[in-house]
């Protein structure tokens, strides 16, 4: 027995020593940073321990903006993308004709590069002198007034950015989701519709339990992406968010530590750390949430 | 209520769409299947046995044909509004509700003025769950529960909403040998004690025999015999009745009939008057054999199989069919052990002749055909 647990530790070995020396150390090395006050990294001194780091976080309004930013990115497009993709899944999982088709017409925007992707959106949405791009030439087809989405006001940005988010997400959640509906048994669908059963009883009493595990898993994931959000902004905005008003805490992270203002690393572990708080908290809700209504079988 | 299947045909394309044959799977079914009574469709697998079932219950529409419940035609309704039960082979329970939920399910769809009370609801179940002796278990979900339990809790569930018809696929076949014979009984008694129309599917014809009113013999689609088990088996229309139906099976020889004489190995075995000489399979009951030192069946011995209650005699002959002939007689009968022959006599009742080409039963001496439905 004994002998069998050294072999398994032998066994272990090569994963544990990665992740202690890129995943263990770091983070240890983060949270030092984080209390280390006046940090610099050129005579790697520090003048003493503290809180200042995140208090000083804390007040920065450039903080606060991409605080902001990231939690509005988060609550819209979770929901929004997790229930479109269940909607095309399910769509998707009904058709018999072309659906290999529309398979992989859902799943293209997976293997796109995400810069190419927010051209794309640029040539959608910029309001240029020559042009006002192809969505205002839609909204002054209607009568509307054209916008710049990309340099304009605060929630024709935002929209953007979150049409965009969901957009990018929405093909690994479709195939997550049609995998997991073709695995529900066909027996159950028909003891229903023997039992006359109507659509929305089937969808929510046996379809939606059955798939439950699944959908919290995008969620968990999707909520823990959507907090580490940063280069979709960067393809729509460009690297100057705090200026575009459209940062994400891994932007100011980032920002932190290379941008205009880049050298701080102290900042930047500060940020880190309520960013991974943040995200723990809301995993552990998720997780919560979900040993309570995640069907088990 | 009766269910009534007129010229029911199911044609299934291949599923290969280049290849451009089809598969009949059910051709041209009619019977009438009256009222209480327990059905057994009996067949190999592929025999088109599950598909008929699932053309009563709706999942599938038939190619040609017509199914009626009663007078009306039930032919163009969906499996909804057929008011059917059906209790799936995998018993299709939904894993993620208790067994109280499982069965009250198909109650919580009433719709309209047939809608419930959550009171006569409960009432309903608990009353389908003690005739099913599963209202010990009522808040287990189905993965806490054994196949015999699971199995219960299926048909429980297909009889809260008081069906016009009972559909069983496969029932037992996912049980354990003992639970088989202890769950077929079960189903009898559920079946007397609700009266139910109840139609089930198997490919063991020991489980049709035993608890079927009716059977019906199925193969490649088509129905072979209709009749009583007893019926069925004393008197099969053709050598593949014959052969699927009886444990151990039926002992067939090749053969012909000459001057009125079935002849075994160009030896006369048995008096055949009136019919004309042809080659035919000979098939004789295990239990058509009567020890006989004057008997013109002479087979090589190869053991006995002492059960207590009777014999089992295993010997083989040139012109048999299958590997061992067995032949069952009464405890009583004296084989001496190390004797290589054994003569029989033959039971004229035990022993069928068929046409060698097309398998059709050729009648002789005194049997006479029962046709099912004529008395």
């Amino acid at each position: 027995m004994k002998k069998n647990n050294l072999k398994g530790w032998l066994y272990l070995l090569p994963a544990i020593i990665f992740l202690a020396a890129f995943m263990i150390y770091p983070l240890v090395d983060v949270f030092i940073y984080s209390f280390e006050e006046e940090y610099n990294f050129a005579s790697q001194t520090h003048t003493g321990i503290g809180t200042y780091n995140y208090s000083y976080v804390l007040h920065d309004t450039y903080f606060l903006q991409a605080l902001k930013n990231t939690f509005i990115l988060v609550i819209i497009t979770v929901p929004l993308s997790t229930i479109t993709s269940l909607l095309i899944a399910m769509a998707l999982s009904s058709i018999k004709k072309l659906r290999q088709l529309f398979q992989t017409v859902f799943f293209l925007p997976y293997v796109t590069n995400t810069l190419a992707v927010g051209l794309v959106f640029m040539i959608l949405f910029k309001k240029t002198a020559y042009s006002d791009g192809m969505i205002n030439m839609l909204i002054n087809l209607f009568g509307g007034e054209s916008v710049d989405f990309i340099d304009g006001p605060y929630w024709a940005k935002m929209l953007v950015l979150c049409i965009y988010t969901v957009w990018i997400v929405m093909p690994f959640k479709i195939l997550i989701l049609t995998g997991a509906l073709a695995s529900v048994k066909d027996d159950l669908y028909k003891a229903a519709k023997i039992d006359s059963t109507p659509k929305w009883r089937v969808f929510t009493r046996i379809t939606l339990p059955m798939i439950s595990p699944m959908i919290f898993y995008l969620v968990i994931t999707g909520f823990i992406g959507a907090f580490k959000a940063y280069s979709d902004a960067v393809a729509l905005f460009g690297t100057d968010l705090n200026v575009a008003g459209m940062n994400t805490i891994v932007g100011y992270i980032y920002d932190m530590l290379y941008g205009n203002s880049g050298g701080y690393p102290s900042y930047a572990s500060a940020a880190a750390l309520i960013l991974f708080v943040i995200v723990l908290t809301i995993t552990c809700i998720n997780l919560m949430v979900s040993r309570k209504s995640v069907v088990k079988v | 209520m009766k269910v009534v299947l007129e010229n029911l045909t199911k044609i299934f394309p291949n599923r290969n769409r280049k290849i451009k044959t089809e598969v009949v799977a059910v051709d041209d079914f009619t019977f009438e299947i009256p009222d209480g009574t327990l059905v057994g469709l009996l067949g190999p697998s592929g025999c088109g046995k599950s598909t008929t079932l699932n053309l009563i219950s709706g999942l599938e529409k038939p190619t040609r044909g017509k199914v009626f419940f009663g007078d009306t035609d039930v032919t163009d309704l969906e499996p909804e509004d057929r008011g059917v039960g059906l209790v799936f082979q995998n018993y299709a329970l939904y894993p993620h509700l208790t067994v109280r939920n499982n069965i009250m399910f198909p109650l919580k769809n009433f719709r309209g003025d047939k809608k419930l009370t959550k009171d006569v609801m409960e009432k309903k179940v608990l009353e389908a769950a003690k005739l099913v002796q599963i209202d010990t278990l009522m808040d287990r979900k189905p993965g806490e529960l054994s196949g015999g339990q699971q199995q219960r809790v299926a048909i429980a569930r297909a009889l809260v909403k008081e069906p016009k018809v009972l559909l069983l696929d496969e029932p037992l076949s996912n049980l354990d040998a003992r639970l088989r014979l202890q769950t077929r009984e079960e189903i009898r008694r559920i079946q007397r004690e609700t009266k139910v129309t109840t139609i089930f599917v198997t490919h063991d014809q020991e489980e049709a025999m035993s608890i079927s009113d009716i059977i019906v013999v199925m193969k490649e689609g088509v129905v072979h015999q209709i009749g009583k088990p007893q019926d069925v088996y004393d008197d099969p229309k053709n050598l593949f009745v014959a052969k699927f139906l009886g444990t151990p099976p039926i002992n067939v020889f090749k053969g012909n009939v000459r001057d009125g004489m079935i002849c075994i190995g160009g030896k006369p075995v048995l008096k055949a008057e009136k019919t004309d000489d042809c080659e035919v399979f000979v098939g004789i009951r295990p239990e058509g054999f009567i020890v006989d030192e004057n008997g013109k069946l002479e087979l090589n011995l190869k053991g006995l199989e002492v059960m207590g209650r009777d014999t089992t005699i295993v010997s083989t002959h040139e012109a048999s069919e299958n590997v061992e002939i067995r032949s069952i007689v009464s405890a009583e009968t004296t084989i001496t052990a190390g004797k290589e022959k054994v003569k029989f006599s033959l039971k004229p009742m035990k022993t069928f002749i068929f046409n060698s080409e097309t398998g059709e039963r050729i009648y002789f001496g005194s049997q006479v055909r029962k046709e099912y439905g004529k008395k």
